[in-house]
């Protein structure tokens, strides 16, 4: 059966350099600034594309986020890691910049979701993985998959990619979103088994 | 005359109906991100795990489930991926200015 994979690890400044690079950016050295942009900027990057779609806002966002760190750098308590941090510095930037876009109806998912009788048992059968998880790994299947997830109404897909992607708690994301956690779950279930159904062709052998 | 299917389909939805500690279908998935995070309360637990003894459909959807989670997280950290984890030396440029202006 698969696993669900943890967070993928943050190739983040070696601890010791972290403590000496916060020190100096507190007392505002250009350069230390520069190196901290550089060594988070493209991860800090490719984490507002996935949210934002946009390369011209992501890059606005990751400029932003920047800024926001410059300020608040005296905040930084250090009980978080600087690229932990960061992250969620350039997460609340997206979802601002998201939320400033101005909301849409939510389109319904009801569709793709698992439908039940009068009993509560599964109506439609539920067949056999017919392809193993390594013939999925294909760049195809990705960009698929990629491409399955932005089908997603935006509600959906932000909370899914904070969870399952950016790899934020119940609570985490909550706060994020401004939800309770109980909405967080139920959403993310929806989420998830939405995009279920639109992967579904794939993972019984056919294409998308 | 009913099918293999049809009569074992009746059994598990009559299963469910009598057995107070089962849960149905529709029931798990309210468990569904709770179980897969190991959160369920313990009696909440045994129920799911009863059910999916009980229910192929129910293993299968949860196989399938799994596995929708772990292809979205292959497929958004692909180091092949259009958005490569680069930093572009205008935006670098950009960032530093903005940041001499607010000094």
């Amino acid at each position: 059966m698969d696993t669900i994979p943890k967070r993928p690890p943050q190739n983040d400044v070696d601890v010791s350099n972290e403590k000496d690079l916060v020190a100096r950016l507190r007392a505002g050295d250009r350069a230390s600034f520069e190196r901290l942009v550089r060594a988070y900027g493209g991860r800090m990057l490719a984490v507002a594309r996935r949210l934002l779609r946009n390369e011209e806002n992501a890059r606005d966002c990751v400029q932003e986020a920047f800024l926001q760190t410059f300020r608040n750098i005296k905040n930084f308590e250090q009980r978080a890691s600087l690229g932990s941090w960061l992250h969620r510095i350039v997460v609340n930037a997206a979802l601002m910049k998201l939320r400033a876009g101005g909301r849409r109806p939510e389109e319904s998912i009801e569709d793709l979701l698992p439908q039940f009788d009068a009993d509560g048992l599964r109506i439609e059968p539920e067949a056999e993985l017919a392809v193993s998880l390594e013939r999925l790994e294909s760049a195809k299947t990705r960009e698929a998959v990629r491409r399955s997830i932005d089908q997603l109404p935006d509600g959906y897909r932000n909370l899914l990619l904070l969870r399952d992607i950016e790899g934020y708690d119940t609570e985490e994301t909550a706060a994020l979103l401004g939800l309770t956690p109980g909405a967080v779950k139920t959403r993310l279930h929806r989420a998830r088994a939405a995009l279920k159904s639109l992967l579904e062709p794939m993972m019984r052998g056919g294409g998308l | 005359m009913k099918s293999g299917k049809t009569v074992l389909r009746k059994l598990r939805a009559l299963t469910m109906r009598i057995m107070p500690l089962v849960v149905t279908c529709q029931e798990l998935e309210g468990f569904m991100v709770d179980y897969l995070e190991g959160t369920l309360p313990k009696g909440q637990h045994r129920k799911f795990d009863l059910h999916l003894r009980l229910c192929p459909d129910c293993r299968r959807y949860l196989k399938g489930y799994k596995r929708t989670i772990t292809l979205s997280q292959t497929a958004c950290h692909d180091p092949d991926a259009p958005v490569p984890e680069d930093m572009p030396e205008e935006l670098v440029k950009a960032i530093l200015a903005a940041r001499d202006e607010d000094t």
